[in-house]
């Protein structure tokens, strides 16, 4: 169903029901004669504007100001050992800028630069290798698109809404096309002997946030990548050089990759011990949790982004991902979950990557309980937060997918709730 | 029979031939020298793999702590603040809120030993030897009950230790456990017996941050309402109107900027700017000048407290001192900081401060 418009016939017959609203709103507009932004020639219109080289690296126009990462500072006792959130309220497409894209950091953003920067292999290989920069320049690249999200992105929801906006209860995640290395050829080029069963991947940083890594998963489709979004990776996602772990929880996406060795077993690093770890009701807790299961949000309307219009025509969308391969479907509920209507996914649906639905719709200006439900191809489908709490209880802090609800009021205004 | 086996060779070496070039060595890089390989592999796994020769026992372990540690996970491991709690929770796992320790939660010891010796402390990671590493992991054992406080832990009996909750993990079984109850056809219409109501509110908890108008932050501007923002700046204006005197002698703006970076070494622990407040140490606001050991409401180790008493004031000479050597400089005091070797970082830092008025 992707890029099918929703059907025109559907359209119009929500349209007419809806259209006084819709002439009240033209008429308002109307009513003051001529728009002196039309009707008087503007100074823009008139004088010169910015000259080339203004800015020979632009930033956004300053009436975006808004649109930026934010923390939550009572989340983590220091910044350098923090969270922050994408804005993905205010964002559309699929692909998130890198300088608003959220950020992780165990022991704060390091500033390393080409010259000095060395990557190590070695353990249970033929040829234990160091590489420069320059020499990872020369592998064979690929490019890939893929969303990064924090296992922990959610993870205030579990025992209740609590936070007020998609940027903060969902913008734990960005989404990259990354230009890199397959680390299968590094490995190759290194030698795995038959005994090695695992990687393990750390960092140049003080907190090295070391992961381990199955080799089928290593051999698979993780990049060692240089590139995000067409240029030089930026100095929080890891320059200049990260793991891209498609699918995968984002502490694996190890930043200022080091040293990549290969070993017999997991080695049950704290960030795979102590921390990603999955606490269930009878005590014990999943480990390995690797997989991001199907999961989407509705990034506008949201409680930062409420409905400034009034009833009538309006675009509901969001984003949709599974770690298990494509999106297939995304459903959007207006009713709390009563009933459903399939959603458009907008331009190119990839594997492990944000999808991008849409819902043109006719709003009549009652309240709405928003939901959104991605099936991946696999056909699983997101389950409710209570179906998760029913298996999983609400300490488990990591991978929550289940679905949101925004309650839409009759002002427009937007609230994060829960609903029974 | 030549033939035919000259043609099956034929095949297999243009099937060799032909394969992709990935699979061949493309020989970049060089080899990994062994000083190197050790200097960097510092991983240690549970079955011992990586484990250096080495020991250290509970007391020496408590006196380690004491100075690296214990400003943030405080003296008994008990975690200060919001910073992690490293013993006790005992039996928690199963409460409504579990205290995960090393004690309670962590299924090896390996993971101590290994976090502890490449990522401790916070802010000066890679500072602490194997024999203190064996030390501070004894002394959490025994913080945490597990040993005798003459316990002395090496490489010799390190396997020997169980952890409590060894046994409390399992594999991720979601594709079993979850994947079949939620790989079903989405249900499209009287899904619920009855219209959900509205039971929990984010906004009645009040955590989120907010904008100046008491919105969530980031909240979109109105479409329609222009929002007052201030004209761009003109080039003209960019030009700096006579500026108001410089307090004091003016100091060097790119040493200042150096110093910023610097300071990012302190953050952790430190704030400095408006609104700053005191942390794991006190804000820096008009350190320079002030007597040691005097922001209003920081408790300070008997050291600094001593030395403020004995009329001690940070000026550029005691605060390059301190910042040199903390320890050496101020023996017993609690910051956790290795000190800055480069005396160019130091000055860098202090002009940096000295741009915070009190």
């Amino acid at each position: 169903m992707a890029d099918e418009p929703t059907s025109r016939r559907a359209f119009l017959r929500q349209t007419a029901a809806a259209g006084a609203g819709l002439v009240a709103t033209a008429a308002a507009l109307r009513a003051e004669g001529a728009d002196p932004l039309i009707a008087q020639v503007q100074d823009y219109a008139s004088a010169f504007g910015a000259p080339v080289d203004a800015t020979p690296y632009g930033l956004p126009i300053r009436h975006e100001a808004h649109v930026v990462r934010r923390n939550v500072e009572w989340l983590t006792e220091s910044p350098v050992s923090s969270i922050n959130f994408t804005p993905i309220h205010a964002l559309e497409g699929t692909i998130t800028p890198q300088g608003c894209a959220f950020e992780r950091h165990h022991s704060g953003a390091i500033e390393l630069n080409k010259q000095d920067y060395r990557l190590m292999i070695n353990g249970l290989v033929d040829r234990p290798l160091v590489f420069t920069f320059a020499d990872l320049m020369r592998f064979p690249r690929r490019v890939l698109t893929s969303f990064c999200e924090c296992a922990a992105n959610g993870g205030m929801e579990w025992n209740g809404a609590q936070l007020e906006g998609a940027q903060f209860t969902h913008g734990m995640i960005h989404n990259m096309e990354y230009t890199g290395i397959p680390l299968r050829v590094l490995l190759e080029e290194a030698g795995v002997q038959p005994a090695g069963k695992w990687i393990y991947v750390e960092g140049h940083d003080a907190s090295s946030n070391g992961r381990s890594i199955p080799l089928d998963k290593a051999m698979d489709d993780v990049l060692v990548a240089f590139f995000a979004n067409g240029e030089a990776l930026r100095m929080e996602h890891g320059y200049p050089v990260r793991l891209v772990v498609p699918g995968w929880e984002g502490n694996m996406w190890v930043k200022w990759v080091r040293r990549i060795g290969i070993y017999a077993n997991a080695v049950e690093s704290r960030e795979e011990t102590s921390k990603y770890t999955d606490l269930m009701p009878d005590g014990r807790a999943r480990k390995w949790t690797w997989t991001m299961d199907a999961k989407s949000v509705v990034t506008s309307p949201s409680p930062q982004a409420p409905i400034q219009h009034g009833p009538g025509p309006m675009v509901i969308t969001g984003l949709a991902w599974s770690g298990n391969g494509k999106i297939a479907r995304v459903d959007v509920s207006t009713d709390g979950g009563v009933t459903w209507t399939p959603a458009r996914l907008s331009g190119d649906v990839k594997p492990k990557a944000l999808t991008r639905f849409h819902l043109d719709y006719i709003w009549d200006g009652s309240e709405m309980l928003l939901q959104a439900r991605a099936t991946d191809e696999t056909g699983y489908v997101q389950p409710t937060k209570a179906a998760l709490r029913a298996i999983r209880g609400v300490n488990s802090v990591y991978h929550n997918n289940g679905i949101q609800t925004w309650w839409v009021k009759v002002d427009g205004e937007v609230e994060n709730v829960e609903i029974a | 029979m030549s033939k035919s086996r000259n043609l099956a060779l034929g095949t297999a070496l243009l099937a060799v031939t032909a394969a992709p070039v990935l699979a061949e060595r493309l020989g970049l890089g060089r080899a990994a020298l062994p000083e190197e390989v050790s200097a960097w592999d510092l991983s240690v796994q549970p079955d011992g793999t990586g484990l250096r020769a080495g020991s250290g026992d509970v007391l020496t372990g408590e006196e380690v702590f004491a100075e690296k540690c214990a400003s943030c996970h405080g003296e008994f491991a008990e975690g200060l603040d919001s910073w992690p709690v490293l013993a006790g929770g005992d039996g928690s796992l199963r409460d409504p809120r579990p205290v995960k320790t090393v004690g309670s939660y962590w299924p090896y010891l390996s993971t101590v030993f290994d976090y502890v010796h490449r990522s401790m402390p916070f802010g000066g990671a890679q500072t602490v030897t194997v024999d203190e590493t064996y030390a501070i992991t004894a002394f959490l054992l025994y913080s945490n009950g597990l040993v005798e406080d003459d316990f002395v832990l090496s490489n010799e009996n390190f396997l020997e230790v169980q952890m409590p909750n060894a046994g409390g993990f399992y594999v991720d079984d979601r594709v079993t456990a979850e994947y079949p109850g939620f790989t079903v056809e989405p249900c499209m219409t009287a899904c619920l017996p009855a219209a959900p109501h509205v039971t929990k509110r984010a906004a009645e908890l009040k955590v989120t941050p907010t904008d100046p108008d008491g919105k969530p932050a980031g909240t979109l501007p109105s479409l329609t309402m222009a929002a007052v923002i201030e004209p761009a700046p003109a080039e003209a204006e960019a030009t700096p109107v006579e500026a108001e005197p410089e307090p004091a002698a003016a100091v060097d703006p790119e040493l200042v900027a150096a110093g910023e970076k610097v300071f990012k070494k302190c953050a952790a622990c430190h704030k400095v700017g408006e609104g700053a407040k005191n942390a794991v140490g006190p804000m820096l606001n008009g350190v320079l000048g002030k007597p040691a050991a005097s922001v209003e409401g920081f408790k300070y180790s008997a050291a600094l407290t001593g030395a403020g008493a004995g009329g001690m004031v940070w000026d550029a000479a005691t605060l390059d001192g301190y910042l040199a050597d903390p320890k050496g400089f101020i023996p017993k005091n609690k910051m956790a900081f290795a000190g800055l070797k480069k005396p160019e970082d130091r000055a860098a830092l202090i002009a940096y401060l000295s741009q915070f008025a009190p």
